[in-house]
């Protein structure tokens, strides 16, 4: 049997399961607004001595990636990719926003995870569930919420919508997509531990213990305005 | 002291990714540093998000680097020490938490270690400590006269009010033209030119340690504007060793008069500022035939740096002074508190 620690602090939830094979050992959530940096070892050396796995009996971690808060991302990702290259097992980087849609497992139509990104922006992707596996249709994306809910409308399907920041824009979503919108409740709404262990067991080791990051899905904004700063001076130049 | 205590040190607070292994917290195995400096350079300052981006990319590959070049593996290691501040926090963050880790999947004793405190142990790397002694910090965040009447008791009788010495270096360089990090291009001007411009030394009260840099920064500025609107000619060496001869003499000036009244065995030098070739020359002509034993550690050592992280936790092991897993990464972490 295989053993998996799980991480997930891309969002101010935070997730970590501890699973055997198929079963799931142990997981932890919390949903309050408290630091990840303090609290996250901690929580993984609770639950890791409840459910009695010693570090070393570990086979491999699984971490949520991004997109989402870029120093909650960073925390899971700098925790798992140390751990898994101190015990010298593999990392597997698993998208936020997949582990999301895992609760839309049962709905007929797309699947939309929401995390709000200001400024009307939104991270989202194209879910959809095929032979019980809910499957990545469209690429994981920043994009304003006005034009996803366009691409969505086009689609004409019915849209679940899953995560705590649709509370920021039900308003909107119903005005663009009227009966198509439909939206998670309750512990449906967040993203659980152990649908991310399973991902990630799924996954193949790519061997990127060293190499992985967060998949921020935009550059900082200090290198945007440098590139501009370097656009504006090549078209200048021409 | 048992024999061979070996310390694991990562150091992530800036632009630097560097970790290190230190033997009995006088020795050097290994030390790494990965600096982003050419990153940086294209923004004209550290860019605090950019630098916690790479140091995710780089944190596992430094620390790899470090103990292979050391010879070392988990079980060798008495301690893993990170810095936990000051700083820019979403830094601290990455070393924080991959020391954390490798301390829980190891087993391993976890030691959160004072930034400035590292800088001025920096000098037991290169020679045994005495005290009392007295620590002159100068970076580009800190300007500090610290007193230390033993290991690990750190007070701090003088800093700056407003602008650190490095960020003065870099203003005035800014204003020069000069390419970032300014300090090292200063220094090679301000050796080339000549003292011709009195600008004022900032003494503040009589009997203060504390400096202050920003009145000394606008005036520099002012002057500047003003010989271009008169179309007088700017000969930047000279503006650049008028600026460095008005620091230098507040350093060395308040550094002399604390060294008297405290009556330390050492001085030491610590800080990225250690690097200027015009404060060691001053501090050497000062106090090299003087009872007091100066201490200035090479360069490798002034900048930011894991092993002295290392050395500086090794007073932290021999006393059990242990982090839990709820360390953090503290950008206002208080020197004094150590
Ligand atoms: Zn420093």
């Amino acid at each position: 049997m295989s053993k998996t620690l799980a991480i997930d602090t891309s969002s101010f939830v935070m997730g970590i399961a501890v699973t055997d094979g198929e079963r799931t050992l142990g997981e932890i959530t919390t949903n309050i607004k408290k630091n990840h940096s303090i609290r996250l070892m901690p929580a993984i050396d609770n639950l890791m001595k409840e459910v009695g796995v010693r570090p070393k009996e570990l086979d491999e971690i699984v971490v949520a990636n991004g997109p989402g808060s870029y120093t909650g991302v960073r925390i899971g990702v700098t925790t798992a990719k140390t751990l898994a290259w101190s015990l010298g097992i593999p990392v597997i980087g698993v998208s936020s926003l997949a582990v999301m849609a895992q609760t839309g497992r049962f709905f007929q139509g797309i699947i939309s995870p929401i995390m709000d990104a200001r400024r009307g922006q939104v991270y989202t992707g194209h879910y959809q569930t095929k032979e019980m596996l809910v499957k990545e249709v469209a690429s994981d994306c920043l994009i304003m919420l006005e034009d996803w809910l366009v691409y969505l409308k086009e689609l004409n399907e019915p849209v679940l919508f899953i995560g705590q920041d649709i509370e920021l824009h039900r308003a909107m979503i119903m005005e663009g997509l009227k009966e198509q919108a439909h939206f998670a409740t309750g512990s449906m709404m967040l993203p659980r531990p152990t649908e991310l262990a399973r991902l990630g067991q799924k996954m193949t080791d790519e061997n990127v213990t060293h190499t992985i990051v967060p998949n921020y899905l935009q550059l900082a904004e200090a290198e945007v305005n440098w590139q501009k700063a370097q656009q504006e001076k090549d078209s200048a130049n021409d | 002291m048992n024999e061979n205590e070996l310390i694991l040190a990562i150091e992530t607070s800036c632009d630097e990714t560097s970790a290190a292994i230190i033997e009995n917290g006088t020795v050097i195995l290994s030390n790494i540093v990965a600096s982003q400096i050419e990153s940086h350079k294209r923004f004209g300052g550290v860019v605090p998000e950019v630098a916690s981006r790479h140091h995710v990319e780089q944190i596992t590959v430094i620390i790899e680097q470090a103990m292979e070049e050391a010879n070392v593996t988990f079980a060798d290691l008495s301690a893993v020490a990170v810095t936990e501040g000051p700083g820019l926090v979403g830094a601290l963050l990455i070393g924080v938490n991959a020391a954390k880790a490798i301390a829980f999947a190891h087993d391993i004793p976890l030691i959160g270690v004072h930034h400035i405190a590292g800088h001025i142990y920096a000098n037991q790397l290169i020679s045994e400590l005495s005290f009392p002694l007295l620590a002159l910090v100068v970076s580009g965040g800190h300007t500090e006269l610290v007193y230390m009447k033993e290991d690990g008791d750190f007070e701090i009788i003088g800093e700056t009010r407003d602008d650190a010495v490095g960020e003065a270096y870099d203003k005035v360089a800014r204003t020069l033209g000069l390419p970032y990090p300014g300090g090292p291009h200063i220094d090679r001007l301000a050796s080339e030119g000549q003292e011709s411009i009195a600008f004022p030394r900032s003494w503040l009260e009589v009997d203060s340690y504390d400096f202050s840099f920003s009145g000394l920064k606008s005036a520099v500025i002012n002057k500047l504007h003003n010989m271009k609107q008169r179309d007088e000619e700017v000969k930047i060496e000279d503006v650049a060793a008028s600026f460095q001869a008005s620091v230098i003499d507040v350093l060395v000036g308040k550094t002399k008069r604390a060294v008297e009244q405290y009556e330390v065995k050492q001085l030491l030098l610590a800080g990225g500022v250690a690097a200027n070739k015009g404060l060691r020359n001053a501090l050497e002509v000062e106090f090299g035939s003087s009872g007091v034993e100066l201490l200035i550690p090479p360069l490798s050592l002034c900048t930011d740096n894991a092993a002295m992280i290392g050395a500086a936790a090794s007073i932290k092991l021999q006393r059990n002074k242990f982090a839990s897993f709820n360390l953090n990464g503290n950008p206002g972490l208080d020197l004094e508190q150590q």
